[in-house]
């Protein structure tokens, strides 16, 4: 046993003590308790005994954990769990999970992004689990007059063996709820190796409800006298509401009403995730989904192109700075020519290592490449949506969100509510992806319901939300190498940009591996709105560094995995520069790890192979793909995955994400594009926006951990990156051309003949 | 508006309805059985499919006043206890990540294995084209669909 970090986070701990004192009440999720599995042994008990935040346990000593953070398909209801119960000492097969809702009094970081829940989670939720377990101990140490050093614990047991005596937690439970919490410092936790359920793999909690339909999503939910509600927005990025004639839908079968709803208030001072593209949009309220979208067909509206303006955006540090939003229909033509324009001129230098510039006048050589990617739809499969009732001075609201804190400040100033009075439930979401950060949705739901005063369930459809922003940005990147007459490389330099932010981490490898380095950035404002997608900015830059250093490790005549050995080996034993934000021995460990899974110098007849690397959100990871040729088409056979995340809380859990990161990344490297002509957003269905299908996923994807003792790092988002240039390096060994501009699919079909 | 008599999982049910409704909005709003989901409303994610008279459709875009006798199976209706063996081999293998898509593809996959039991990869590719999921789990759909045909 070790004594636990003092640094943890003490607020969190505090909040478990004060709770456990207290006796607070816990929320009870609108989702109904859930057994993990077929063969529970334990059924519901009569009474819960709370005994702190996370945790409560019942006379039969059936217990009940709570997953503080909102669930988007990343499986923290189920991961986040086992932490608890791991140190909590109980069987999985008697925990029941439940959905916390939002109470930033009661939980810490109720948040989802960054793929953080695991690695901030850790220390608390182990700390809860723990003091739960010796708040039982000591109430079986009072009651049996024993000293609690000498009571163990055991999958839901206690025992004190020299006077034989034996109790569940259920029946010390009601004491244990009573007692005060121990000071954090004499908390212990377990040593790695005393883990039982931490590692091994648990099932889906949700698994059984998932696959007999029941409702889990904000989109299932309905109440007595429910209205149902469609929006219309502005058809174009630059346009906004001039008037509309009610009139034209209100006399619709089933139509209610329709009015317009303005997001934000003018004064609001919006945080970091008031994204919202359309400020002010059309509400159609009515008795039925289908009512509702089919007079949004038949609502009279004219709009008008907006000019430029401003917004109040209260700063990270609590300063307001004005936002400014340019007015102008914008084309996807006019953007790459834009961006053609500013790959030429000086960007803003973020690093500069040794002489760049006079290592680029010696070079015998200069290798340069430019590599762009488009604006991305997140398109997740549950459309835009959220359920309120909002009835004089109350509110509650029920929703697929990732970031319930940071909506509360636009509900409350929107709604002219305080905090207090107003009730975020999670829904579990129909995929995420970094869109619901941006949880508009749940404000204009909620301002609905305030004008009709009653319960209502709003959705966008397909094309509302495919055609209402927060994409990707669209993304340029530069790479030149120096090489002297025998191919070394003397210098490297990046210049990377997008619209409307840069893409450069200009402290991730190859920097600190390189003695002449120069990253510059820059960026071209735009109304087209963005947001977090699955690694941001890491989905582009590592594509294209990747790439890059694969054709220069060709044209230095060297293995692609050996070369980018060679420079962390160079990072790791000499390094330049004192920012580099990686640790070069881990970033080799996986790429050692792929390079044993795939047996990557014996590569299969009919198979061409392409290799990546990257680090992300404190993960390492690195990729192979094979790819052959059928009927002139690239197809995917197998994926091989190294991934060195720290300790694995749930490796087939995990492993499933990994699978879902690398399908993703293949499906937008292929197919993934939003365009505009004047505006207009190009495709607002998946008719025309091409999403990855079954028949295109790899054959066969193997997701390998390297064994780890460090504390668990990010998972969700590392996988992604490394994709782009795993797959467009296999694709240039299959077809002999180099793919520098994504979605590689428009090219391939322009090749004929492609070689095997 | 008109009167129809349905039958679902093997119920009679009443619905009083525009005559072009999709019978997804039938189900979700008016019947509660909102296991079938809402992706797109064209025809072209599957999150929707339901099986009318053992076929699996895309019940965004199959109105209600087509149904007439024919028989409409959800995914509250595929299995009682839900132990299909399409449901146990998801379990079993884990298959999904948000879960959204997965009753379409439990759907597609349970009427493609009554008409094919022994299918090749090929013809599960091809009968799971439609079902588009986000989450990227094909991999695990396939494996699933595999060993739901072997306890067949
Ligand atoms: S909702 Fe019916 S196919 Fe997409
Ligand atoms: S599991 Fe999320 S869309 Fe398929």
């Amino acid at each position: 046993m070790t004594l636990i970090d003092k640094k943890l986070n003490r607020r969190s701990f505090l909040k478990v003590s004060t709770l456990a004192g207290g006796g607070m009440m816990l929320s009870f999720s609108w989702l109904a308790g859930c057994k993990p599995t077929a063969e529970e042994v334990l059924t519901m008990p009569d009474e819960w005994f709370t005994i702190n935040s996370y945790i409560k346990i019942g006379e039969n000593g059936a217990v009940t954990l709570f997953n503080p953070n909102p669930e988007f398909g990343q499986n923290v209801k189920t991961s986040l769990p086992m932490i608890l119960a791991d140190e909590l000492d109980v069987d999985w097969k008697n925990v029941f999970v439940e959905q916390a809702d939002f109470y930033p009094e009661r939980f810490e970081r109720q948040f989802t992004g960054g793929s953080n829940s695991v690695r901030s989670s850790w220390k608390p939720l182990r700390t809860a689990g723990a003091t739960a377990r010796y708040m039982l101990i000591n109430a079986a140490a009072q009651t049996w007059n024993v000293p609690a050093g000498e009571i163990t614990t055991s999958t839901g047991m206690l025992e004190h063996k020299s006077s034989g005596k034996k109790a569940g937690y259920g029946e010390l439970a009601s004491l244990a709820g009573t007692l005060e919490a121990p000071d954090p410092e004499a908390v212990k936790l377990k040593e790695n190796a005393d883990f039982k359920i931490i590692g091994n793999s648990k099932k889906n909690v949700d698994g059984a409800k998932i696959v007999t339909g029941k409702p889990l999503f904000a989109l299932d939910h309905k109440v007595e006298g429910m209205k149902y509600a469609a929006i219309v927005h502005p058809p174009a990025f630059g346009m906004k509401l001039k008037s509309f004639d009610k009139s034209s839908v209100t006399s619709l079968p089933g139509i209610q009403d329709a009015f317009e709803v303005k997001v934000f208030k003018d004064d609001y001072g919006r945080n970091f995730f008031d994204t919202t593209t359309f400020p002010e949009i059309i509400a159609i309220v009515g008795n039925s989904t289908w009512e509702v979208m089919q007079a949004k067909k038949k609502l009279n509206v004219e709009w008008e192109k907006a000019p430029d303006s401003t917004f109040p955006m209260a700063g990270r540090g609590g300063q307001n700075m004005d936002i400014k939003v340019p007015g102008g229909l914008e084309n996807s033509a006019a953007h790459k020519e834009k961006m053609a324009e500013y790959i030429t001129k000086p960007g803003n230098v973020q690093r500069k290592d040794g002489d760049p510039e006079g290592a680029f006048k010696k070079a015998a050589r200069v290798l340069e490449r430019t590599y762009t990617a488009p604006f991305l739809a997140h398109n997740t499969m549950e459309p835009m949506n959220a359920f309120a009732d909002v009835k004089g001075d109350k509110a509650v609201i029920y929703g697929p969100t990732q970031a319930p804190e940071s909506i509360m400040n636009a509900l409350s100033s929107s709604l002219g509510l305080p905090k207090e009075n107003i009730q975020i439930n999670l829904a579990r979401m129909g995929g995420g992806f970094g869109r619901r950060a941006y949880s508009h949705h749940l404000v204009e739901a909620a301002l609905i319901s305030q004008k009709i005063q009653a319960p209502v369930k709003m959705v966008y459809s397909r094309e509302d939300d495919m055609s209402a922003g927060v994409y990707r940005p669209t993304y340029s990147a530069t790479y030149r190498a120096a090489l002297d007459e025998n191919n070394n490389l003397l210098a490297l330099h990046i210049k990377a940009g997008g619209i409307p932010e840069s893409p450069l981490h200009a402290n991730r490898f190859p920097a600190g591996a390189i003695d002449n380095y120069l990253a510059e950035g820059w960026q071209i404002e735009s109304n087209i709105t963005i947001g977090a997608f699955r690694a941001p900015r890491s989905n582009f830059i590592a594509g294209a560094e990747q790439s890059f250093l694969d054709e220069l490790a060709e044209e230095m005549g060297k293995d692609p995995i050996e070369f980018r050995l060679e420079l962390l080996k160079r990072a790791e034993t000499n390094p330049v520069g004192e920012r580099n934000d990686y640790d070069p021995k881990r970033y080799a460990g996986v790429l050692e790890l792929v390079r044993e899974k795939s047996n990557w110098s014996s590569v299969p007849n009919g198979i061409s192979r392409g290799v990546s690397a990257y680090f992300c959100h404190n993960s390492y990871v690195a990729e192979v793909i094979d790819v052959s040729i059928k009927d002139n088409q690239p197809v995917v056979e197998n994926v091989f995955a190294a991934v060195d995340c720290g300790i694995v809380v749930n490796p087939d859990a995990a492993a499933n994400m990994g699978e879902g990161a690398i399908v993703d990344g293949i499906g937008n490297a292929f197919y993934g594009e939003m365009a505009f002509e004047n505006g207009v957003p190009t495709k607002t269905n998946f008719d025309k926006y091409r999403m990855i299908r079954h028949s295109e996923a790899p054959k066969k994807i193997e997701v390998h951990f390297v064994e780890s003792t460090e504390d668990p790092t990010g998972l969700g988002e590392p996988l992604f990156p490394p994709v782009f240039a795993a797959l467009g390096n296999s694709l240039y060994k299959a077809t002999g051309k180099r793919l520098y501009d994504q979605p590689f699919q428009p090219q391939i079909m322009q090749m004929e003949n492609l070689r095997m | 508006m008109a009167q129809y008599n349905l039958s679902i999982n093997g119920k009679l049910m009443n619905v009083d309805v525009d005559p072009n409704t999709p019978l997804l909005w039938v189900l979700r709003d008016h019947l509660d059985l909102v296991g079938t989901k809402f992706g797109c409303g064209i025809a072209q994610c599957g999150a929707c499919t339901v099986h009318i008279d053992g076929e699996a459709v895309r019940s965004c875009s199959y109105p209600v006043s087509v149904i007439e006798d024919k028989k409409v199976v959800t995914i509250e209706g595929l299995s009682e206890k839900g132990d299909h063996p399409v449901q146990k081999a998801w379990l079993e293998h884990d298959v999904p990540q948000c879960g959204y898509c997965q009753s379409g593809q439990i759907m597609t996959a349970a009427s493609l294995l009554a008409e094919n039991p022994n299918p090749t990869d090929e013809e599960i590719s091809y009968a799971m084209n439609g079902n588009i999921c986000r989450c990227g789990t094909y991999t695990r759909i396939k494996a699933a669909i595999k060993t739901a045909s072997k306890s067949l």
